[in-house]
């Protein structure tokens, strides 16, 4: 067999048929699912007959509405209050494993499938979610979908696929002190654009993407989307088994070792034909910044809001207009000069421990500026607690931070947690589009150090000249 | 799904790239527990006020483009949230075509789903179909764009053209494989037993 890459493999390895247009048909392994893609799924369900093939197969949590605040009072929004109700009338009507709201377990749905072990290698996982690229820190296939997908997952436990091209991420060089995952995820879709990977599934690579922890390797995979890229790959190795090990719905015994044994074969074979390659220098990176309304439009700290003037062509100087105005920037000021109003620390890109701890080394023994409000949102129960028992809870409060109940919150905004307009937000999301954080909101993407060292300097700051110490 | 053979009608060109789908439709209309009901909210932050009047400048509260069943757009439309409410909300405005240099893949395919015909053509192209004057006509048969006497011709994947003819119900097509899933589900369990969740 000619050499294969780890997305070609996988694909072989899903492949239930081909039929005659050309389509072929891929078996889906795991379903996530939530409260606002899936309501129509189950009612189109129902209204043709049709039951669900693996309800065990699919795990199930809301997360996108719900409050952060006071939770076990009940949902105060009304229409949001009926979607997590459908939602559980669903999934109990159906016999789908779900998540209760206030159960320690819950979260966003892409820190909760790999916490429980549901996320696996070399498996395919869907969800109506475009985040749900997340999954590829693991080497599975993973993708978001629409609800008309969701559904079809549900019916058959299949999806009509073409086969994307292979895109290699080959990122050179380590990481310099005081950057990680989201400046190498910024960092690359600002080199290649937001459609850059369209049609592709990228696979990182490089002595950087090894050197990632797992929960790092989530955030730089959470973020392919953002480059076009429906799904991101990093091939399975010893980081992703001690992850693994042990978790609640993960193979044990005799299966845990058979997997590992197929796992170890999923790497992209030396000589494998990759359709593109894109080469990103990490060396002497500086933390990365957003200054625009599309994750592409990103800078170093050190760097500064872009001239028009200085634009290719009428299109981009007419884009980069409309964001200036959009975001209330002028050409040329430095992005240290930025004064911000808020903070939101979370999300599926960076709400994990690892990036809480990130964020309290930096607000230890610091305060919130005046005129800044600051929330943390813990991606999940689980991690709420991890933080809690680390002490992480009490940093936040006396450097006056907010400190939250788990769920997606102000990176969509779909619950209260949303900004009014004109304010200027040190976010670690992963969206900085108009509106996305309410409407007339300001977004900038940075990692969740440089939104800790933002909440405490009241504007962008280099967290690389703050003293911290790690 | 309605079937989509030729179309013609008032086509709105907003010609911006990187349409988003927050953009389509926002955060605040996702709580919906139906498909419909959406076409109001198209658009919703750059097509009303604060308080919720109409914008005089957008281009749907301007008479033709009220009535447009045809969109124009710039590179990567559709880009970001998987939401299927954007197409949702396009279909009950009444748009069944965007015609666009590029889409993002999530959206690509919910059209599909939805009976919309995604059409790609050279920004160029889509510059003149703007200027020029008269309703638009999409013919999916021929594969082309026309409108003010000049015709494009644009590529669609054979299995995707067929869907959209016919109106096909996908779910139905992939039950036609039935025996292939369950010939794979029973190949699967013993070659990789340990994908049961949770060991089962």
């Amino acid at each position: 067999m000619s050499p294969r890459t780890l997305y070609d493999k996988i694909w072989d390895e899903h492949l239930v048929a081909t039929r005659a247009d050309g389509t072929s048909l891929i078996y889906i392994d795991r379903h996530l699912v939530h409260e606002v893609t899936s309501p129509q799924a189950f009612e189109g369900l129902v209204l043709a007959g049709r039951t669900l093939r693996r309800p065990a197969n699919i795990l199930s949590v809301a997360d996108h509405n719900v409050p952060t605040v006071d939770r076990e009072k009940g949902i105060a929004d009304e229409t949001c209050r009926l979607q997590v109700e459908a939602l559980e009338a669903n999934v109990k009507a159906h016999g789908v494993p779900y998540i209760p709201l206030l159960d320690d377990r819950q979260g966003i749905v892409h820190v909760v499938g790999p916490e429980q072990g549901f996320t696996l290698p070399g498996t395919t996982v869907v969800c109506g979610d475009s985040h749900t690229s997340t999954h590829g820190a693991f080497g599975a296939l993973a993708f978001g979908i629409g609800t008309s997908e969701v559904e079809h997952v549900m019916a058959t436990q299949t999806l009509p696929q073409r086969r994307s091209k292979n895109l290699r991420v080959r990122f050179e060089g380590d990481l310099p002190e005081w950057t990680g995952a989201k400046d190498m995820a910024l960092r690359l879709i600002g080199q290649i654009g937001t459609a850059g990977g369209t049609g592709c599934v990228m696979e990182y690579t490089g002595p950087a993407v090894r050197a990632l922890t797992m929960e790092g390797r989530m955030t730089l995979c959470n973020m392919s989307i953002e480059g076009g890229a429906r799904a991101g790959l990093v091939a399975p190795d010893d980081t992703t088994f001690a992850y693994v090990a042990g978790r609640p719905l993960a193979p044990k015994g005799e299966l845990w070792d058979a997997a590992v044994a197929h796992w170890r074969t999923l790497a992209s074979d030396p000589g494998a034909a990759f359709d593109q390659e894109v080469v990103v220098d990490l060396r002497g990176m500086a933390p990365q910044v957003t200054w625009g309304t599309s994750p592409q439009w990103v800078t170093d700290i050190t760097g500064r809001v872009p001239d028009p003037a200085q634009a290719r062509n009428a299109e981009e100087r007419e884009s980069i207009l409309r964001a200036l105005d959009y975001m209330g920037l002028e050409p040329d000021t430095p992005m240290e000069a930025i004064p911000i109003q808020a903070v939101f620390i979370g999300s599926c890109t960076n709400g994990r421990i690892e990036d809480l701890r990130e964020a309290a080394l930096v607000a230890r023994g610091r305060k919130v500026a005046q005129g800044v409000r600051a929330l943390v949102v813990p991606g999940s129960g689980l991690v709420k607690k991890q933080a809690e028992a680390e002490g992480l809870d009490r940093v936040f409060l006396e450097a006056g931070f907010e400190w939250r109940q788990p769920g997606c919150s102000m990176c969509l905004g779909m619950n209260e947690d949303r900004l009014e307009a004109g304010v200027r937000c040190a976010s670690t999301s992963n969206r900085n589009f108009e509106g996305r954080q309410g409407r007339g909101s300001r977004t900038h993407l940075v990692s969740p150090a440089m939104a800790a060292a933002a909440a405490v300097a009241g504007h962008f700051t280099d967290v690389r000249r703050m003293e911290v110490q790690r | 799904m309605k079937a989509f053979t030729t179309l013609t009608g008032i086509a709105a060109p907003l010609l911006r790239a990187n349409v988003d789908t927050d953009l389509i439709i926002p955060k605040q209309f996702l709580t919906t527990l139906v498909r419909s009901g959406l076409g109001r909210h198209l658009f919703h932050e750059i097509r009303y006020s604060p308080g919720g009047r109409e914008l005089p400048d957008f281009l749907l509260n301007r008479e033709p483009y009220r009535k447009a069943t045809i969109l124009l757009s710039g590179p990567n439309f559709g880009c970001g949230s998987s939401r299927e409410h954007a197409p949702w909300a396009l279909l009950d405005f009444g748009i069944r075509c965007v015609v666009a240099p590029s889409f993002a893949d999530i959206f690509f395919n919910n059209c599909f789903a939805n009976g919309i015909l995604p059409v790609v053509l050279p920004a160029e192209q889509i510059a003149q179909l703007a200027e020029a004057e008269g309703p638009l006509t999409v013919n999916l048969p021929a594969q082309t764009v026309s409108c003010g006497g000049r015709s494009f011709r644009f590529e669609i994947e054979p299995a995707r053209k067929a869907t959209l003819l016919e109106g096909m119900d996908e779910i139905k097509r992939s039950e036609a494989n039935l025996a292939d899933i369950e010939a794979y589900e029973t190949r699967r369990r013993a070659e990789a037993p340990w994908l049961g969740v949770g060991g089962n």
